[in-house]
């Protein structure tokens, strides 16, 4: 039994155990108990409402920026409970790196954005090499080799969100978080974005949030559903909760939950 | 690997600690000579409150034991207030009409938007020396000097750019869809502007406006010289043509004497200053507050 | 209405009302350029009385102390060193102050309800009157600072600045209530500034692991630069204009010092002093420095107003 544990474990980077959200008096999600395997794209599908994004946000401790946002339970990354009271939330974040559903370059130069989080690191490398690395393998080299210095904003929707991914590669975490990152992009930005994840499951560990069901099978080796249930007590108010994690094969092809079934096919969200 | 856990000695973990140590001890330095300085005000002043105050005239300084009240100078901020408002108010309400209902942004509009930002930075004595020029040395009001009347036109000329300032914001807070309901079934411009816009932004612009009186109420560098300053009772309205006291000009006069029977009369006189912008300033925020609840729900 | 009786047979509307219309539009138009009237008038009325001034003492005026209602002899440098010397010294105490203060009730280290309070308090502040402040900083600073001045002096009397003994009033005393009055005006621009920057470019900091220090001095500073830049420099035309509390506890000498502890002069404080007694060529000169005044506090004004349009909408 301890065995098989830590043969298990030793593919884990991360894992919730029963983890529970709340905003204020409102809990958003509850009792979520999740591993993450090392080199895994997983996605967090569901209906909105149903608390994925608050869950993601957990991940590297985002939500602390929150106002009355907290959280019961223990998230585990590196044999560590990251909400841990002796935990520093920025050396979290240096570690489990964040693209946002918006793209967010920093007012600066396209060079500016990848450097600023590398030396912030401490990367005291070559840092051309640095900006060339990243920016490839985002698939953004080629477009902006000759306009590093322009700024950020010069880009299009789908080229910002891919610095933006470049920006976080180049600080080298060990897991990225992406929160709908395509949601704010056109089909065609939305495939190029696609294929560089798929570059960088090599490397990486990639969680994602996505409300694309096709995105979630066409780039997740799992798939975690979240739902949506009124609480017992009645009031109207809804609470996120994990209602079947599996392989995204399985999850779309022979759920077990018959709330799955319903919600891959469209039936709802 | 490097640990998850808080390392008290990283140099980012000092600076943070640093700074946010600054930052709270530039807010406390901000902060508490502020607190000391209204509580000290409104304790001072509140002190020296009587009823004969608001009835007696001043009495001249150099009697160190009696300094009568302040009543001239009550009375005499009101009107100056009140000249002041006649004409900054028609005005500066006409003129953000015009920015806000009938400008299209072109060059004049962007000038006179441009003169109002200049006008409200221009220093209050200015407006004091300009009105000296205009109406007290060439004694142009039937002949008198400095007077009442020309205290409240100092007045008006600063309050001027915050009314049209508040009347072009809250006429353009107005919802576009309203102006065409109305102009949609025919009304005329004025119509629209008169019956529909102006009075679904009377509230914002009124604040604005009462807010900007109550600042003008504490204004004394423009009536050092256009009001002057009077000892005696307003009995008339012969009185508007001649000098004129002030709260705002009696603190400085009496907080200059070296009685303290004036001192303290300076004091009170602060005391009904303050606690008036005050209450204005509060219960305009109130109702601020109050509104947008309102709208929310 | 009349339309109504009329059984829509005439669509057109009165002439009477098309007049209004007219009329209404005109009169808001008038009325609007008034603003620019005022303003052109003020500059006017100021640059020609003040021009007898001007012909007499050309630029000189503007270099020398000499002030003798007497002899006839005008120049204004003590005034215009004083303007100049407390607004720029009490603008720099009260930039890191506000600024300060400002990112104190913009982040997170106290509850929301707490800043709250702490910023409309601030902007409350803002409403007091200023010659109460200067009746305040009578009686009250002046007597609190005395030791610290006598101190000041005997400690760095080497430097300039402090090589007087301290006077019951004096420069350094203005430039205090100066940072008084500034504080709120700096402190609720470089707010709502610091309010103004998006979210989503913290959200890019922490996402890649800055710090909270490291995200205020390179992202949200930077972000928020010309917003505080542009309430600096009203800060700075105000400094240069107020009058009250300033004539109140500068001591109001023409006696040129370098010294903040000596009697000073600003040139509000000049105008506010002298111009009710002064006549003659005295009443010129004193309208030559209202002009230099108002030119200086133009400029500091319409810097501002360019820096805001140039800067505003970047994100």
């Amino acid at each position: 039994m301890i065995k098989t544990n830590k043969k298990i474990a030793k593919n884990i980077i991360l894992s919730l155990e029963n983890v529970s959200i709340s905003y204020g008096t409102f809990e958003a999600v509850r009792n979520v108990f999740c591993n993450f395997k090392k080199g895994d794209i997983t996605s967090l599908i569901g209906p909105s409402g149903c608390g994925k994004s608050t869950v993601l946000r957990s991940l590297n401790r985002m939500n602390d920026l929150i106002p009355n946002c907290s959280l019961k339970g223990t998230v585990l990354f590196d044999g560590t409970n990251i909400y841990d009271k002796r935990v520093d939330p920025v050396e979290v974040r240096r570690r489990i790196g964040m693209v946002f559903q918006q793209p967010n370059p920093f007012p600066k130069s396209i060079y500016e954005n990848i450097a600023f989080g590398a030396r912030i690191n401490g990367f005291t490398g070559d840092m051309d090499e640095l900006v060339e690395s990243s920016l490839r393998k985002a698939a953004l080299w080629d477009e902006c080799k000759d306009k590093l210095n322009d700024s950020g904003y010069s880009l299009s929707g789908g080229q910002q969100q891919r610095l933006c991914i470049a920006r976080t590669i180049a600080i080298e975490p060990e897991i990225i978080l992406m929160d709908e990152p395509c949601s704010a992009l056109d089909p065609i930005s939305t495939l190029k974005i696609e294929e560089t994840m798929h570059d960088l499951k090599k490397n990486y560990t990639i969680i994602i949030v996505t409300h694309n069901m096709q995105q979630a099978l066409r780039v997740s080796d799992m798939t975690a559903f979240f739902n949506a249930i009124e609480y017992e007590d009645g009031d109207g108010g809804k609470v996120g909760y994990l209602a079947e994690f599996n392989s995204t094969k399985k999850i779309f092809n022979s759920p077990k939950e018959k709330i799955t079934q319903e919600y891959i096919s469209g039936k709802f969200g | 690997m490097n640990s998850l856990y808080y390392q008290k000695r990283l140099s980012r973990n000092i600076g943070d600690k640093f700074f946010t140590s600054l930052s709270v001890i530039c807010a406390l330095i901000a902060i508490l000579p502020l607190i000391f300085l209204v509580t000290y005000i409104l304790y001072k002043g509140g002190s020296q409150i009587t009823p004969e105050l608001f009835t007696l005239e001043p009495n001249p300084p150099g009697d160190d034991l009696d300094a009568g009240g302040i009543n001239p100078a009550l009375v005499g901020t009101l009107i100056i207030t009140t000249i002041a408002s006649i004409i900054a108010i028609p005005v500066g309400v006409g003129g953000g009409i015009y920015l806000a209902e009938y400008s299209r942004g072109g060059a004049f509009s962007r000038f006179i938007k441009f003169g109002v930002n200049v006008l409200a930075g221009v220093p209050s004595i200015i407006a004091g020396v300009f009105i000296y020029a205009l109406i007290v040395s060439t004694k142009i009001l039937f002949g008198s000097m400095y007077s009442g009347l020309a205290g409240g036109m100092a007045l008006s000329i600063l309050m001027l750019p915050s009314v049209i300032k508040t009347t072009d914001e809250g006429l353009k807070l107005v919802p576009n869809e309203l102006r065409y309901a109305s102009l949609g079934v025919g009304a005329s411009m004025y119509t629209t502007i008169l019956k529909v816009t102006l009075p679904s932004a009377f509230r914002s612009i009124a604040t604005g406006v009462v807010l900007g009186i109550a600042r003008a109420a504490g204004e004394t560098a423009p009536l050092i010289f256009t009001a002057l300053f009077s000892y005696y009772y307003i009995t008339g309205f012969g009185d508007l043509f001649y000098e004129m006291g002030s709260l705002a000009v009696l603190i400085y006069n009496f907080a200059l004497e070296p009685y303290d029977a004036q001192n303290k009369l300076a004091w009170a006189a602060s005391f009904i200053l303050v606690l008036s912008i005050l209450s204005v300033n509060i219960f305009s925020r109130i109702l601020a507050a109050f509104t947008e609840k309102t709208k929310r729900v | 209405m009349e339309e109504k009786l009329t059984l829509f047979k005439n669509r057109k509307r009165f002439g009477i009302e098309k007049n209004i219309d007219i009329i209404f539009k005109n009169t808001a138009l008038v009325l609007s350029s008034f603003v620019a009237i005022i303003l052109l008038g003020i500059i006017l009325v100021v640059f020609f009385q003040s021009f007898e001034s001007f012909s007499r003492y050309g630029l000189k005026f503007l270099v020398t102390s000499e002030w003798n209602p007497v002899k006839d002899e005008y120049g204004a440098f003590t005034a215009i060193y004083g303007t100049l010397v407390t607004s720029f010294l009490s603008l720099l105490i009260t930039i890191p102050l506000g600024v300060g203060t400002a990112i104190f009730i913009t982040e997170d280290f106290v509850p929301k309800v707490f800043r709250e309070i702490i910023g409309s308090f601030v902007e409350l502040l803002a409403a007091i009157p200023s010659v109460v402040l200067g009746l305040w900083a009578i009686f009250v600073m002046e007597p609190f600072f005395r030791a610290f001045f006598v101190f000041l002096h005997n400690f760095f009397g080497w430097i300039p600045l402090f090589s007087t003994e301290p006077s019951g009033r004096n420069s350094l005393l203005a430039i205090l209530i100066l940072v008084v009055m500034l504080l709120p005006i700096v402190t609720s621009i470089a707010r709502d500034s610091l309010n103004q920057v998006p979210k989503k470019l913290r959200n890019a900091a922490y996402g890649i692991g800055a710090s909270r220090w490291k995200t205020i001095f390179s992202v949200i500073l930077p972000a928020a630069l010309s917003g505080i830049m542009a309430g600096v420099l009203l800060a700075l035309g105000r400094a240069m204009g107020e009058t009250m509390a300033v004539t109140m506890i500068i001591g109001n000498s023409n006696a040129f010092s370098w010294s903040l502890l000596s009697p000073g002069y600003t040139i509000s404080s000049m105008l506010a002093n002298q111009f009710g007694e002064a006549d003659g060529s005295q009443v010129s000169s004193l309208f030559y420095a209202a002009f230099v005044l108002m030119i200086l506090s133009l400029l500091v004004n319409i810097f501002a107003q360019w820096l805001v349009k140039k800067f505003s909408l970047k994100y």
